[in-house]
């Protein structure tokens, strides 16, 4: 069942990076190989000013369900995109075992 | 060759007179000193603890635990819509009132009274003890001399600040004083979109705040955060500040605009170019409603502003962005080398998806620098205690950090003055 817009579809195969907090984004990310996160960014960053130009028809505080999941995708295109575009490896180097946890951030 | 002005004296160090000798980070690495600090700082002077809008209507309430004052408080919107803050214990036998499932976290919420989870007495949103179970059982109980130990509240420019001092008669806003005043006026009650982040940070305090203070190290720690090309050349330049501020305990640096937006978009990453922002956050600034900017903010008038930070004693810093945003940072100490950060960003509510991810795309980015830097403070930490150097040289961007350390020692030694504490610590610069 598909889950993102049907203008959307080419990204079906990645919509499980339609996640709804940062912390679960930047876990996910940290729990991939640099190809996975090379995979998504590839097919998703083409998309991304198609997306938004989707995404804008929408009120932000009444956005249907699969809307939503597109924002959350992109979101989640936001975290790898560090990995991907300078630092080559999951994990933002020198970070050692820190974390920076979200503790508050907007539903949507 | 500077490209911004410095004062007369040729540096803004010896222009605010605060010494150019090399200083100790005993302070940093002495749990004796801690201990002092807990008591001489903490427990005197004005903590920020939240905002008027996480106490959105009455009955709306927050705990806060500070572990350095000693004590956890209950910040609330009483009945007349004033905010109070009470020490957050039962009068009855010493129960911390409120609280869920792991009693030494934070929590929230809405209610029209408190009750104990032990015995079950209950105070009003004004802190009245309005119900003791099995009353008839005491020995002459008075309810009206129950009622919740109160706190020193106020608010500033809808920040909420607490006071544990009960003999310090200061106001907050004479506290905050001419940098505090210099920022009366900005819409900080618009940006009301938070994001909030918190680490346990493996370094003293004071530590962090250094981190924070200065951006010398901007160029070299984070050089791998800018493409390559544009990485060099800021490190061939260094930085250099607009101007900087002191007032009593609390200072300022006011900074260039760098990348908001980039003069050239190859300088910046492939997803900054679609999104419009980055570090300096979004580039498209949202209308906040006012035509000029308080006089505390961009201090020097400069043309190429981008932004201000501003340390208000002892462990709040308030960072506000020329493109309308704003990002604060709290430090708790848990101990001499622990701590607790927290870094909130605000802005206005995005209009559309792409101001979102623009704003997603600033906080992710304040998080990827956040952890190179409290990282890299665990390894100062560790050497610091090694003791092997024990005199270090700031130079003239690090003025704050000589003014945190300063002002930090001064209320150790007023505060061991007026105990006579026998401890003995060696004094920094």
């Amino acid at each position: 069942m598909p889950t993102l817009p049907a203008e959307f579809a080419d990204l079906e195969p990645f919509a499980d990076w339609a996640i709804a907090t940062e912390r679960e984004r930047y876990a996910k990310r940290l729990s991939s190989t640099m190809d996975e996160l090379q995979a998504f960014y590839d097919s998703a960053f083409p998309r991304l000013e198609a997306a938004s130009s989707y995404l804008d028809q929408f009120d932000m505080g009444a956005m249907p369900d699969e809307a939503k999941r597109l924002l959350w995708l992109y979101c989640s295109l936001v975290t790898v995109s560090f990995p991907v575009e300078v630092w080559r490896q999951p994990r933002v180097p020198d970070s050692g075992s820190t974390r920076l946890d979200a503790v508050a951030e907007p539903v949507v | 060759m500077p490209h911004f002005t410095k004062p007369a004296e040729g540096s803004w160090t010896e222009h605010f007179g605060l010494g150019t000798e090399p200083v100790s980070y005993e302070d940093s690495i002495s749990s004796a000193h801690y201990e002092l600090e807990r008591d001489a700082i903490f427990r005197r002077t004005w903590l920020n603890v939240g905002r008027v809008e996480q106490l959105p209507r009455v009955g709306s309430y927050f705990t806060r635990e500070l572990d350095a004052a000693r004590t956890s408080v209950v910040v609330l919107r009483d009945s007349d819509g004033e905010v109070r803050a009470f020490h957050n214990i039962c009068r009855h036998r010493g129960n911390k009132l409120v609280w869920n499932d792991y009693p030494g976290e934070e929590t929230n919420g809405t209610c029209r009274q408190f009750t104990c989870k032990y015995h079950g007495w209950r105070y009003n949103l004004h802190g009245e003890c309005t119900f003791v179970q099995q009353e008839s059982e005491f020995f002459g109980l008075e309810k009206a001399d129950h009622g919740l130990v109160p706190v020193r509240a106020d608010v500033w420019e809808g920040f909420i600040f607490v006071n544990l001092d009960g003999a310090d008669t200061t106001p907050l806003r004479e506290y905050l004083g001419e940098i505090g005043e210099g920022l009366v006026g900005y819409p900080f009650h618009k940006m009301t979109q938070v994001h909030r982040y918190r680490a346990e940070v493996r370094s003293n305090w004071k530590l962090f705040i250094d981190a924070f203070t200065e951006f010398y190290h901007a160029p070299v720690l984070h050089a791998k955060q800018a493409v390559a090309e544009e990485s060099r050349k800021l490190q061939g330049i260094g930085y250099e500040a607009l101007a900087y501020g002191v007032d009593g305990p609390h200072g300022m640096v006011s900074s260039w605009g760098g990348m908001s937006p980039p003069k050239d978009l190859s300088m910046v990453k492939p997803i900054e170019r679609v999104l419009h922002s980055g570090l300096f956050g979004p580039w498209d600034a949202p209308d906040i409603g006012i035509d000029e900017l308080p006089p505390g903010l961009n201090p020097a008038r400069h043309p190429s502003w981008g932004m201000d930070s501003f340390l208000f004693f002892p462990n709040f810093m308030v960072l506000i962005w020329k493109t309308n945003w704003v990002l604060t940072y709290h430090y708790w100490p848990t101990s001499y080398n622990t701590h607790i950060f927290e870094g909130t960003c605000y802005f206005v509510p995005p209009r559309t998806a792409l101001e979102r991810l623009a704003q997603e795309l600033a906080v992710v980015t304040f998080k990827e620098y956040g952890l190179q830097d409290s990282n890299t403070l665990e390894a100062t930490q560790t050497m610091l205690e090694s003791r092997a150097v024990t005199e270090f040289p700031l130079n003239d961007q690090e003025i704050l950090l000589r003014l945190l350390h300063r002002t930090a020692h001064q209320y150790v030694n007023e505060y061991r003055q007026q105990t006579a504490t026998p401890v003995r610590v060696s004094a920094a610069s």
